[in-house]
């Protein structure tokens, strides 16, 4: 192992042995490979659970074990152990699926999973309450048209993001292209999957399973994206690792490298702060892969494994300073990053609707409130299932939790019409500013992290707002809000103009301030707030800003300007 | 009668005459094996042995043993709720410093106390957090509902203090900790010092009510200030009361609850009573039964239809009464019986009755029973001009009705625990519910009483401790493992137990399932199969988790185990006794007759039993 500064701080990482880590680490060590006793523990009929340390593991296998909390308490005084499922992430770089893989999701959904789907803000997709006996048949018929579900959760890279744009389609397909690659390249390689999931036998081999994460995996997760300016629909400052395509005559040339993103925090534990990804440097378009292998390493060898809230890469940047990191990385690299070339940003938003893209084909994206399809007032899930019996290009899950139908020819357009039309989908558009620009995580019932409402609170909340937007005259006015049922942050509220994160039911800090295209972290204005008070916050904030605004000025840099709260100019001054 | 003794007052090497030469070389050897702290445990605890196990204090005390080590030793508990394990933390160190003092403790979750061990305890020191909106932590839950539930038990020889952790961004700050504050106060336990509450940054408040909290122990384990102990009580032997049939105990309820959780076709519950000390005795095995009274509705609308009055005194064999109380509790006023049939015939002159009471009409009449209340029968024959006498005359007399008992006495004193399937179905457009089992859902809340009085079943008993148990059951039919399981837990018991349980859904109707898991993991259950019939397209049963298992069921009983059988009478009893015959075939390759024969013996030799209704 290179260490280059001799004097850097290693008490933490992987060169400790593994009594003074977390033990997580020993989990991961003595895991044989991710297996552990998954596979018995599925058998186990006395449970819905998975015991022992089966719901560690399956992360790595890209399932998370859940309890429906609606029903916890109750079921805790029927003598009933919690009402256990899973939730099952699939792996889906850059949100790109075909119209045979939609089906599919779709028909698991209807069997398995509660007849819904969850469009996550990495442009995945997520089934909720599938019980212990249905894994296996989930992810087997997910096995049937070339999905799995490997890292989509674990300490490992998850999910690859990839900007959609659907107008610019020809450097799309490249960069989704190295985006897949990037997936392929960094996911772990334990045979466990197969053997677990699809029965596989197991393979007697002398040659290490895991050349690049060894026994003991990453610190933690590792997030990889890829963005295509001007949009930033990705937030690429969010990333651990995020590639910029810069593009010179209409050709991808290379990449800015950022490092060091991350969202994730704890209420009262002011070491822990959402953190804006650093700009390193410009490398040639070849060089992904071992920048990935480089950056990753530094993070894996250098990463603290003895607390599990300081162990993002964005810590071990901060800790370490930044010159080293870099200069470690070179090492690895084997070159020098090139100063970084210019780019510019104008938003983390979707665009919603019909767009012409100059490749000739047409794309739909259709807003999806907070990624939940499901038959509902409208009929998402069977208009979309309608829409992929015919469609012949793919569909683009985005970054904001919303759906393109995209690639559809001009001889398939009427019939693609025809089907939105008769659905009602166009509908699901028409909505606010506000509303077109809003996310919310999962939340309650199903994630165990939550700590008050969100998925199923910020429809209506939004509501209430927009009376107030409407008073204002700002109804059509674009604005980021983003709501989190705790301040993991899976929303990435904290560089949203406006944001919500629980604290307990009912009962939220209000963040203000963030950038419209991803580029400044917000600032708590009021914490620990209820409704009313929330309501009556933004009302005073939609009232100055309606009259006072300079041409063109978002919210967020209003709020700034106006002096609701000063700006954060590095993560680790957020809880100043 | 214990003699007084010379305590030692020093260290000494020279064997001293009231120990033999064997118990002396052990006790050397424990001696120099202790640290301080434990030395100081052991001292308590062989004192304590010396005047409480024995029954008797130390009638002549000597002097030495007043002034030096008569302290009669208070145990300390530690006990914390936590979420993200502040309190968790500030416990473990509470117990290190304790230890140090020699006041030995460890820090014990919430979770996993019993709340009852309270009442024995002596000193008790509590830190929790507050999480939610003001609710005590998630894995405190338990510990709180039964500490604020009406099963607390007085607790006045408990000493405690309250350390409480929140935010005080919170509306509810520390709440739990108030909750619980207030709560032993109001059980009669005595403040050893003033709780304190912590904000977020609870390292200095926290250690200062530490330290204050040891002081006080610390002082007050010195022997002078030390009140009596509470070794001295003497246990109230129970007056002799006979309890039967006859002579039912009236029980409260303490607790009623649906086991069966939402969307479940069934509606289970668990059903909690308690006694005075010592008033009713029983073995698990044994059924309960209960003295129960009809729907008032259901007399309401029989006395309405009949168009009698309520008030009309009636007079019965032992008592004179009104109509609706006799209806209420001493007439079985929903099953229709043939006697019922005979009479209204005679009062109606209805022909379509005087049919059924021939012999000819018998099937009809069976049917007619199985398929109508006497409410439906009372309203298409009518009866006008009908008295009091006449109606008592033509109904029988409430029977009542046993439920198996789920609770052991060694575990559970002074309770009893029943698993009640309700009966409820909807007949000619009507809903009804079976008498007991409604009675005990729906009127039977906690505080309401009941009579009660024990069904001994010495046909279905628990063998000797070592011997192994293969106990099978579908639904209620688990209620006596329940109370098996608990005994032998209680009894230390070394026999090995597997449990095949049956019922519809894994997810709503597993009765017990959390106990069953916990007894699994502490090894008081050695293994459990269950089939659920309608959680897949093949129904599966018991019996067909037996069979795919033969050969280990086989060898458990050619190892000696005891075979329970309970439950369902109609359809499980006879599958199971005949999965029994076939696994005695095929892993024990016997021709059929040979396997009949090795079931019917194990029945003769009562090492399989049954308890079937
Ligand atoms: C589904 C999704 C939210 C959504 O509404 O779309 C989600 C849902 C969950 N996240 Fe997340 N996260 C999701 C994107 C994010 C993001 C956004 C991003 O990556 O761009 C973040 C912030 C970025 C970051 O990583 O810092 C994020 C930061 C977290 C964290 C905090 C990590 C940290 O460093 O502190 C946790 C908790 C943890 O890991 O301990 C978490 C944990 C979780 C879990 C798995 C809860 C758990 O660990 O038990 C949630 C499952 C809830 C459920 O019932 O589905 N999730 N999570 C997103 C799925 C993304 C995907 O497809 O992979
Ligand atoms: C030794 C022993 C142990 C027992 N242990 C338990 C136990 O642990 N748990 C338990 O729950 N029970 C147990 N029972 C059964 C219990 O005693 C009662 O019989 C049961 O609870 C029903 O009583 P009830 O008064 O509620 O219903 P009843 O008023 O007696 O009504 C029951 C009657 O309602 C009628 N009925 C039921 N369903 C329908 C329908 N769909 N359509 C038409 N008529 C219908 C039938 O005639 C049935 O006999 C045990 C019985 C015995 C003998
Ligand atoms: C979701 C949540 C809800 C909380 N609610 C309250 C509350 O209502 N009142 C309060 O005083 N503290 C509240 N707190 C603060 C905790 O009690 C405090 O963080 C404490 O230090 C946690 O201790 P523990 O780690 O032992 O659980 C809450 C904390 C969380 C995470
Ligand atoms: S932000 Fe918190 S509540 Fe929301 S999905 Fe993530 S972990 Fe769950």
């Amino acid at each position: 192992m290179l260490t280059p500064h001799a004097a850097v701080d290693r008490r933490h990482d992987l060169s400790q042995p593994l009594e003074a880590l977390s033990p997580d680490e020993t989990l991961k060590a003595s895991s044989r490979q991710l297996r552990g006793t998954i596979a018995t523990g599925l058998l186990d009929r006395i449970t819905g659970a998975v015991p022992g340390t089966g719901p560690k593991l399956l992360k790595f296998h890209g399932v998370y074990q859940q309890d429906d909390r609606d029903l916890r308490d109750e079921r805790r005084r029927q003598k009933l152990e919690p009402a256990y499922m899973f939730m099952i992430r699939v792996r889906l770089p850059g949100g790109v699926c075909t119209p045979a893989q939609w089906l599919k999701l779709d028909e698991l959904a209807r069997a398995h999973g509660r007849e819904t789907l969850r469009i996550t803000t990495r442009q995945t997709i997520q089934f909720h309450w599938v019980l212990k006996h249905h894994l296996r048949a989930t992810i087997q018929g997910l096995h049937d048209v070339l999905l799995d579900t490997i890292a989509a959760c674990g300490d490992d890279t998850r999910g690859v993001m990839c900007s959609v744009n659907p107008d610019v389609s020809p450097l799309h397909a490249e960069i989704y292209d190295w985006a897949k690659r990037a997936s392929e390249h960094a996911t772990w390689k334990s045979r466990a999957y197969h053997e677990i999931w699809y029965g596989d036998e197991r393979v007697a081999s002398s040659e290490p399973e895991e050349p690049f994460y060894g026994r003991s995996y990453m610190p933690r997760k590792f997030k990889i994206g890829f963005v295509l300016p001007p949009s930033n629909d990705i937030d690429i400052y969010a990333q651990d690792l995020g590639f910029i395509a810069i593009e010179e005559d209409g050709r991808l040339v290379g990449f800015n490298v950022v490092i060091g993103g991350g969202m994730g925090r704890t209420d009262s534990a002011p070491h822990t702060y959402p953190r804006l990804a650093s700009p390193i440097g410009y490398v040639p378009v070849d060089r992904v892969m071992p920048v990935i292998d480089a950056v990753m390493s530094v993070q894996r060898d250098f990463g603290d494994r003895a607390d599990r809230a300081h162990a993002r890469f964005k810590y071990t940047i901060d800790d370490k300073g930044l010159d080293w990191i870099v200069g470690e990385i070179e090492a690895r690299l084997g070159q020098s990053f090139a100063p970084a070339r210019l780019f510019h940003f104008t938003s983390n938003a979707d665009a919603v609707g019909w767009v012409h893209g100059r490749d000739g084909h047409d794309h739909l994206t259709l807003f999806i409130e907070n990624g939940r399809v499901v038959n509902g007032e409208t009929a998402i899930m069977d208009g979309l299932r309608a829409l992929a019996r015919v469609h012949t290009g793919t569909f683009r899950l985005t970054p904001n939790q919303n759906l393109i139908v995209s690639g559809v020819t001009p001889e398939a357009r009427p019939m693609i019409d025809a089907i939105v039309r008769e659905h009602g989908l166009l509908a699901l558009n028409d909505r606010s500013g506000l509303r077109l620009n809003a996310m919310a995580c999962v939340a309650l019932p199903t994630c165990g992290l939550a700590m008050a409402e969100s998925e199923r609170y910020l429809p209506s909340l939004l509501t209430k707002l927009e009376a107030s937007l409407a008073r204002h005259g700002l109804e059509r006015q674009p604005i980021t809000i983003r709501m989190s049922g705790c301040p993991n942050g899976c929303s990435r509220p904290y560089i949203a103009e406006i944001a919500l994160t629980g604290r307990a039911l009912g009962k939220y800090n209000l963040y203000l301030g963030g950038g419209a295209h991803g580029e400044r972290l917000n600032r708590m204005y009021l914490e620990n707030a209820g409704e009313p008070a929330i309501l009556s916050a933004l009302d005073g904030l939609f009232a100055r800003y309606a009259v006072e605004h300079l041409p063109g000025e978002r919210i967020g840099d209003f709020a700034v300007r106006a002096g609701y709260v000063t700006p954060v100019t590095e993560g680790r001054h957020f809880n100043d | 009668m214990t003699q007084a003794v010379d305590l030692p007052s020093a260290p000494t090497t020279i064997r001293p005459d009231i120990l033999t030469s064997r118990q002396w070389n052990d006790l050397q050897a424990l001696a120099t094996s202790l640290s301080a702290a434990q030395a100081l445990w052991v001292s308590g605890y062989l004192f304590a042995l010396g005047g409480v196990s024995r029954g008797a204090v130390l009638d002549e005390p000597s002097p030495g043993i007043a002034s030096a080590t008569a302290a009669p030793v208070r145990t300390l508990t530690i006990l914390y709720g936590s979420e993200t394990g502040n309190s968790a933390a500030l416990a473990r160190t509470l117990a290190d410093r304790a230890g140090a003092l020699g006041l030995p403790a460890s820090a014990i979750d919430m979770a996993e106390y019993m709340p009852r061990r309270l009442k024995d305890a002596d000193d008790v020191l509590l830190i929790t957090s507050t999480h939610g909106d003001g609710d005590p932590p998630q894995p405190a839950a338990s510990f709180f509902e039964f500490l604020e539930g009406p099963k607390a038990p007085r607790l006045s020889d408990l000493r405690y203090a309250v350390l409480a952790l929140g935010d005080s961004s919170y509306e509810h700050f520390c709440e739990a900790g108030k909750r619980l504050d207030r709560r032993l106060e109001a059980l009669g336990a005595a403040r050893l010092h003033e709780r304190i509450d912590c904000d977020v940054d609870f390292d200095a408040p926290a250690s200062s009510w530490t330290d204050a909290v040891l002081a006080t122990l610390a002082s007050s384990a010195s022997p002078t200030s030390v009140a009596a102990g509470r070794d001295g009580r003497v246990a109230v032997a129970p007056a002799a009361v006979v309890v039967d049939r006859q002579h039912p105990l009236t029980a409260t309820v303490v607790g009623n609850l649906v086991l069966t959780g939402r969307g479940s076709t069934k509606e289970t519950r668990h059903v909690e009573l308690s006694f005075p000390e010592g008033g009713l005795t029983f073995t698990p095995g044994d059924a309960l039964g209960v003295v129960v009274r009809n729907d008032p509705q259901v007399v309401d609308q029989l006395i309405e239809c009949l168009a009698l009055s309520g008030d009309t005194p009636v007079t019965l064999a032992k008592r004179t009464t009104t109509l609706a109380d006799a209806l209420t509790s001493d007439y079985e006023i929903a099953t229709v019986t043939p006697r019922f049939i005979d009479v209204w015939t005679e009062v109606t002159g209805a022909d379509d009755l005087r049919r059924l009471t021939t012999t000819e009409g018998a099937a009809e009449r069976a049917a007619l029973i199985r398929t109508h209340h006497v409410i439906d029968l009372v309203e298409r024959y009518r009866a006008p001009g009908i008295s009091a006498e006449t109606l008592l005359k033509a109904l029988r007399p409430l029977t009542r009705r046993l439920y198996s008992i789920a609770s052991s006495l060694s575990a559970v004193p002074d309770e009893v625990h029943l698993t009640v399937s309700v009966v409820r179905y909807t007949l000619h457009g009507r809903e009804r519910t079976g008498v007991a089992s409604g009675h005990l859902a729906d009127r039977c809340a906690t505080g309401e009483t009941l009579p009660v009085y024990v069904q001994a079943n010495p046909h279905f008993r628990l063998p000797h401790d070592d011997v192994p148990i293969l106990m099978i059951g579908a639904g209620t039919g688990v209620a006596p493992y329940r109370a098996f399981l608990q005994e032998r837990e209680a009894r230390g018991a070394a026999g090995r137990s597997w449990l095949v349980f049956g019922e519809r859904h894994f997810r709503t109707d597993f009765l017990y399932q959390v106990e069953w898991q916990d007894l699994l993991k502490r090894g008081v259950l050695t293994r459990m199969d269950v089939a659920f019939s309608r959680d897949a397209a093949d129904k599966v049963y018991v019996q067909h988790r037996l069979v795919e298992q033969a050969r280990a069921v086989f060898d458990w009983l050619e190892d000696g185990a005891h075979v329970y059988v309970c439950g369902d009478a109609t359809r499980m009893a006879p599958d199971v006794d005949e999965a029994l015959v076939t696994i005695v075939e095929c892993a024990g390759g016997r021709d059929r007759d040979a396997a009949v024969e090795y079931v019917h013996t194990l029945q003769q030799s009562h090492r399989y039993q049954r308890d079937v209704y």
